[in-house]
């Protein structure tokens, strides 16, 4: 018994030193549904990744004879797209491009929006209110028409349909970091640094970072939901991609004249653009109920 | 008292946002490529032309004198002539706006009727099958593309069941609306997509609206002291009403302002398809006062939104 009770006690302390992450890390890997999400969005990433060594047909390669063949063709598993291309390649193929311009505005708006809530946070005084009034007249907009209006103005493109949404995440973001670093900022560890000597940059840096991230990252992981239907929304209008290039967006568009003759071909890159954003979603969800270890 | 100081200071709080959003909304025609006069001359204008061009459009002074300029004429409603139509830009606008807020509207009554439902039920039998049925409904709602949702629709009710036309907003392609089935039948799937958004965002607030204020204290009490059921969920209502009103309100803002995708898909005659065509048409002052006048709406409808909050909420004390 106290050769046991001693083992516990020593293992006591290196169980609290893996602490939270490790405890929230086991807490996700029991979420089925978390877990499944993981594995479907694994398979997108890896087969787009991997494309190219998949056997799959040429994806820009048309073929005026066999357009628009239905799902379940020899040969074409999924069917032919409207200039008779490989509906399989080129969904699996589009899904470089379409993840691409859905998770990079995430990526720069999460580190430039970060970096401004933690300093507005931090700082606070007048420099917080003005990053945050700033940012207000962002909030003035609805999202959607936040996007097109500078897509719009910019013209079509890749790098400006990338510009327009990250311009459009980068205030929520900063919103979130702001509210979470305001909460942490007065807490008695943070106290301590600054009595004990540390600069802002260092206690923003080394003591507040790691505090804020948790949170906002698990806001941003939810946002590639919301940034994969925009993203391929504005290649929809015919603001992003351009032609031939397969993305699930402007597949869904140049598809839309074949719904008369063939539908559920023409309905087939919404369902990646879907299952991409359920599973971002439902792994957002997941990510905060394991993180909340209250319950 | 209180809540009028509220209001007072929200709406003083509102000057410098609309401000802001014109500064914006003037500065989208200059971060476009090249010069804006571009969209307004012919390919093959002269030089001399360009010159006398940009003195009549006042773009060869400097930007703050014409920001100011641009400002006095949209306060005194003239936003420009639109270059494919020449018409003046806010007639236009405002003709596409109707049709718009008639979507809107009709997305509203089913998307928010849905979410209460679907949010109240999933929050009174937390972590029951019907709550699991309920949440899964609106996480689709919010993770669809809506846009495709669209097409879905008109593959299943136009073209396979031929039950519903496919596109525009009335009978012989016209754009004007009528309350009759004739017109109706053309507003029942752009409706029901645009709906699907807001009843999932409804749905996930009010179910954890419920659930929170069902695990206080007071609703405890409320029971202990022998009140009825319904009677509890009447302060349970109570409780939830400034927050959902305060979702929903935001809702019908996104619905109104991002209508783009939908009436897109549907052909629809509103203020997305206007905004469309000025953009693929470089129609600068269209794309500039409808963004305009569709973010002023945004701007009110928040405000709106605030001050039935604080009037309906009486803890709403704010510094």
């Amino acid at each position: 018994m106290t050769v046991m009770s001693d083992t516990a006690l020593q293992a006591a302390p290196a169980t609290k030193a893996r602490g939270y992450w490790a405890t929230v890390g086991r807490r996700i890997s029991r979420d089925k549904v978390s877990m499944v999400c993981a594995l479907v969005l694994v398979l997108i990433f890896a087969s787009a990744l991997l494309a190219p060594w998949l056997g799959l047909a040429d994806p820009y390669q048309g073929s005026m004879i066999r357009r628009l063949r239905h799902i379940g063709t020899p040969n074409y598993p999924l069917g032919t797209d409207e200039l008779g291309r490989d509906m399989l390649a080129r969904l699996i193929y589009g899904g470089r491009l379409s993840l691409i311009i859905g998770i990079l505005p995430v990526i720069f708006a999460f580190v430039i929006g970060t970096s401004l809530g933690l300093v507005a946070g931090y700082v606070g005084g007048r420099l917080n209110t003005a990053i945050m009034r700033t940012i207000d007249v962002f909030y003035a907009f609805p999202s959607v028409l936040l996007a097109i209006a500078i897509s719009g103005a910019l013209g079509a493109g890749i790098v400006n349909s990338i510009v327009s949404l990250t311009i459009v995440f980068v205030p929520q973001i900063t919103r979130v970091a702001e509210s979470v670093t305001t909460g942490v900022r007065n807490m008695d560890f943070v106290e301590a640094a600054r009595a004990s000597g540390a600069g802002p940059f260092t206690i923003m840096r080394v003591h507040m970072l790691g505090n804020v991230l948790g949170p906002i990252f698990v806001y941003a992981t939810g946002l590639i939901s919301v940034s994969m239907i925009l993203a391929a929304g504005l290649s929809f209008l015919g603001l992003g991609t351009k032609p031939p290039e397969p993305e699930w967006g402007l597949m869904l568009n140049t598809l839309r004249t074949a719904i008369y003759v063939n539908p559920w071909v023409a309905a087939l890159p919404g369902v990646m653009i879907f299952a991409v954003s359920i599973c971002f979603n439902l792994l957002s969800d997941g990510m905060r109920s394991a993180m909340d270890i209250r319950n | 008292m209180l809540v009028f100081a509220y209001i007072a200071r929200r709406i003083v709080y509102v000057i410098p946002i609309v401000l802001s959003v014109a500064l914006v909304c003037f500065l989208l025609v200059h971060i476009t490529p090249g010069d804006p006069l571009v969209a307004v001359l012919p390919a093959d204008a002269s030089q001399e032309l360009a010159a006398q061009m940009r003195t009549a459009y006042g773009f060869d002074r400097p930007l703050p004198v014409q920001f100011g300029l641009w400002l006095w004429r949209a306060i005194h409603g003239d936003l420009g002539s639109s270059i494919a139509t020449g018409r003046p830009v806010l007639t236009e606008v405002l003709r596409a706006v109707g049709n718009t807020v008639t979507l809107a509207v009709a997305a509203a009554l089913i998307g928010f009727t849905l979410g209460l439902l679907f949010g109240l039920i999933a929050g009174y039998f937390r972590d029951t099958w019907i709550d699991k049925v309920a949440t899964s409904v609106a996480i689709a709602g919010v993770s669809v593309p809506h846009y495709w949702l669209g097409m879905v629709m008109v593959i299943i009710f136009s073209v396979q069941l031929n039950w519903l036309p496919a596109v525009g907003a009335g009978p012989g392609g016209s754009g004007a609306w009528g309350w009759d089935w004739e017109h109706m039948k053309y507003l029942i799937l752009p409706a029901i997509t645009t709906s699907v958004i807001p009843m999932g965002i409804v749905t996930r607030t009010v179910r954890a609206l419920t659930g929170d204020i069902l695990s206080q204290d007071f609703v405890e009490a409320l029971r202990a002291k022998g009140l009825r059921e319904l009677d509890v969920f009447k302060h349970v209502i109570k409780n939830a009403a400034p927050t959902a009103l305060a979702v929903m309100g935001l809702q019908l803002g996104y619905m109104l302002g991002g209508s783009i995708l939908i009436e897109t898909v549907f052909s629809w005659p509103g203020s997305g398809l206007l905004l469309n065509s000025a953009i693929f048409q470089r129609d600068l002052p269209l794309l500039q006062g409808t963004i305009l006048v569709l973010a002023l709406f945004f701007v009110a409808l928040n405000l709106l939104v605030d001050i039935a909050q604080a009037a309906i909420d009486p803890r709403i004390k704010r510094g």
